[in-house]
């Protein structure tokens, strides 16, 4: 501990390289310093992370408040490096490691991050799956979804609708159906929720609907008679943070109580489980909004899982790429950071996905996305994004896209969701567990049938 | 172009959404030429955001002569500092700050000013017309306008620096946006009432996707003198001056 002030210190110079970290002034100064910290930290026991918390605010209390004594017993008496091992080793199945999620503090999920390389983080995850349901099941193994994200800049229904039955056609759109609104008011958000609503009732579709406004934009629009599938918020991992979102935990309770209140008032639609929230995420965003109390970003986003898992959500990605180069610089920044939120996520128990993104302003292109979404792949992240040609035309940035998803599903044997895929294959669009939709005639048959969407 | 479709469907869905549908695929690749203009899309978004900014080369010298514009910088020194340091491009450098003080009279109605942003290309694409727009409109609603300036490495908030030297009524800044896959060139004009130091987003007011497929040209310069007849009006911006779009003005982004 000689050489570090405090955890606080001896955790943000432990990270690999953050232009994030660096912008803060916490990041280590050499390389050697940077080992050093990693030494250190692998040295820490568990009980002395958990006996001392890097800040005090509500997500601290919130997380202790929810810390399971008894699911932390059989690693009590570990060092970070012990837990490393424990993790990854060939002894220590899946299940055994889902037993301890309780006890697993979000901060020591961060310290076993920062002392694994790129590898062992995939190697983990994979381990490792949680599995959600709402309208469908999500995250069982050999399954990986697709949030469709048929944005428009305008927030044109009937070009919403179309990109997003496209997305259908390449066997995407079982994670969610979830629209990022121009407009944040409830009445476009209104709007675009009772159109994915027809989308999925005029065909029979077993997914989940989403329109990621504000939560209380949202909510509104449910008191007005709007249909919320997934309840979408932006979450931190600092109360200060959160509070430059315009929430607190308060706000989130609140949320996931009404919207499954709301469920089940919706008799005619058939809940198969009662994960009702989406969350997004992502590095940088507590420095962002000048809320990080010194705390490095890699910690700042498991303490935002903290966050999460205490609202079971159906769905939490980080949205890795999209928050620029003086966060993430380029992609050997946003790679690390993308296999970190994913092991971090999956070892705290969430249903990880991943917006493997990047803006035009970081020293990144498709050639690093492409990388990202296949180590991704291996690690059975839980669902990524399909975005037309990976090109969002409202956000401007760019994610995956529906060619993406046939290309994962098909190099490591995928499936979309069980009953999606039931779906798919009653409507002819798969057959045998592999797209289908390859046919003229069936094609020419679909996307004619899109212009009836046209006519809402 | 997905060849299975008929031209009607086809038509019908290039009307509605500017996003890549009907692209086809081969396997679970894209189709060669997909592929191919992707890859121009970037380059072309990547040139505006790393091509440095040339006062001669991008604002044209008949610009540059007609209105005396003259260039500055902020505190970053290279690109790469100014994308890893956003308070660096907030600041103008002594230097800058000095010439400021000597070529501009200070206290003008309206103060211009251009700053790189992420995209030189938007700046070469839209602010040798549109300068001359709102200088026009200016004159013509009896306002003082400032010797305009271009800055280089440039963020938003070195409104509040400019306004802390000069003290304008209305300071406009047009900057280059972050490029899209769409068009690299499109502008913003982020505006402020009396800007100083504190002030934040929630103080400005924002005209954004200004380029041939977004806002026009005239109807930009239309809403941006508007806006400052608004401020100059209510001697306020920011979220207590909503912006009412004029007659004959949609608001609408063409797609």
């Amino acid at each position: 501990m000689s050489r570090f002030a405090d955890l606080r210190e001896m955790f943000a110079k432990a990270n690999e390289v953050k232009s994030g970290d660096q912008l803060a002034g916490i990041a280590a100064r050499s390389e050697q310093e940077r080992v050093a910290a990693k030494c250190a930290l692998a040295d820490t026991q568990l009980t002395e992370i958990l006996s001392k918390p890097l800040l005090e605010d509500e997500v601290t209390r919130l997380v202790y408040d929810n810390f399971d004594e008894e699911a932390f017993a059989p690693i009590r008496s570990m060092t970070v490096g012990a837990l490393r091992e424990h993790i990854l080793s060939d002894l220590t199945s899946g299940e055994e490691l889902k037993s301890l999620q309780p006890g697993i503090l979000p901060e020591m999920a961060a310290a076993a991050a920062k002392i694994m390389s790129n590898k062992d983080l995939v190697l983990a995850s994979a381990k490792i799956r949680n599995v959600t349901r709402c309208r469908n099941t999500l995250g069982e193994p050999g399954v990986l979804g697709i949030r469709t994200q048929p944005n428009h800049p305008a927030d044109d229904i009937g070009g919403i609708l179309l990109a997003a039955f496209e997305g259908l056609l390449y066997g995407c759109g079982d994670a969610v159906i979830g629209v990022n609104p121009a407009a944040d008011s409830v009445e476009s958000v209104s709007a675009i929720l009772h159109a994915l609503q027809r989308l999925v009732t005029a065909y029979e579709i077993p997914t989940q609907t989403c329109c990621l406004a504000h939560i209380t934009t949202q909510l509104t629009a449910m008191e007005r008679g709007a249909p919320v599938d997934l309840l979408f918020q932006s979450v931190a991992g600092t109360e200060d943070a959160n509070r430059s979102f315009g929430i607190s935990l308060a706000l989130l309770r609140e949320g996931q109580e009404r919207v499954r209140d709301h469920h089940r008032q919706r008799g005619d639609v058939h809940w198969i489980g009662d994960n009702a929230m989406y969350f997004e995420t992502g590095q940088g965003s507590a420095l962002s909004a000048e809320a990080h109390h010194g705390t490095d970003q890699v910690t700042l986003e498991a303490r935002a899982y903290g966050v999460a898992r205490a609202f079971s959500p159906m769905l939490v990605n980080s949205v890795v790429g999209f928050i620029g180069p003086e966060y993430l610089f380029d992609e050997r920044q946003i790679i690390r950071a993308g296999l970190e939120d994913h092991f971090m996520g999956k070892l705290l128990g969430l249903p990880m996905g991943c917006d493997v993104c990047y803006t035009n302003h970081a020293e990144a292109d498709q050639n690093s996305a492409d990388n990202l979404l296949v180590l991704l792949s291996a690690a059975g992240c839980n669902y990524f994004m399909g975005v037309p040609c990976s090109d969002d035309v409202m956000l401007n940035y760019q994610s995956t896209s529906y060619h993406d998803a046939l290309a994962m599903r098909r190099l490591f044997h995928l499936r979309p969701a069980p009953e999606f895929l039931g779906w798919l294959e009653s409507r002819g669009m798969y057959r045998d567990s592999q797209p289908a939709m390859l046919e003229g005639t069936l094609r020419r048959e679909l996307m004619g049938r899109a212009e009836e969407l046209l006519r809402c | 172009m997905d060849s299975d479709l008929s031209v009607r469907i086809v038509e019908t869905i290039r009307a509605r959404t500017p996003a890549r549908l009907l692209a086809g695929h081969n396997g679970g690749a894209y189709r060669t030429s997909t592929q191919l203009e992707l890859r121009a899309a970037h380059a072309a978004a990547r040139d505006a955001v790393r091509t440095d900014f040339d006062l001669e080369q991008h604002l044209g010298r008949e610009l540059i002569q007609g209105c005396g514009i003259f260039e500055a910088h902020t505190q970053a020194n290279s690109k790469d500092e100014y994308l890893l340091r956003p308070d660096l491009g907030r600041i103008l450098s002594v230097a800058s700050q000095r010439e400021i003080a000597i070529q501009c009279s200070g206290e003008a109605d309206v103060q211009i000013v251009i700053g790189d942003g992420l995209s030189t290309t938007a700046i070469a694409a839209q602010v040798p017309a549109l300068v001359p727009l709102l200088i026009q409109g200016a004159v013509a609603h009896k306002w003082t306008v400032g010797k305009p300036f271009a800055v280089r490495f440039c963020r938003v908030g070195v409104l509040n620096n400019v306004g802390d030297l000069l003290q304008p009524r209305v300071a406009v800044l047009l900057i280059g946006e972050r490029p899209g896959l769409a068009t690299a060139e499109s502008l913003s004009a982020y505006m402020a009432y009396r800007p100083r130091s504190g002030h934040t987003d929630a103080d400005r007011n924002l005209i954004s996707n200004i380029h041939s497929r977004g806002i026009q040209l005239e109807e930009a310069a239309t809403r941006i003198l508007h806006l400052a007849a608004k401020m100059i009006s209510l001697q306020s911006s920011g979220v207590k001056v909503r912006e009412e779009l004029p007659a004959g003005v949609s608001g609408q982004i063409s797609t």
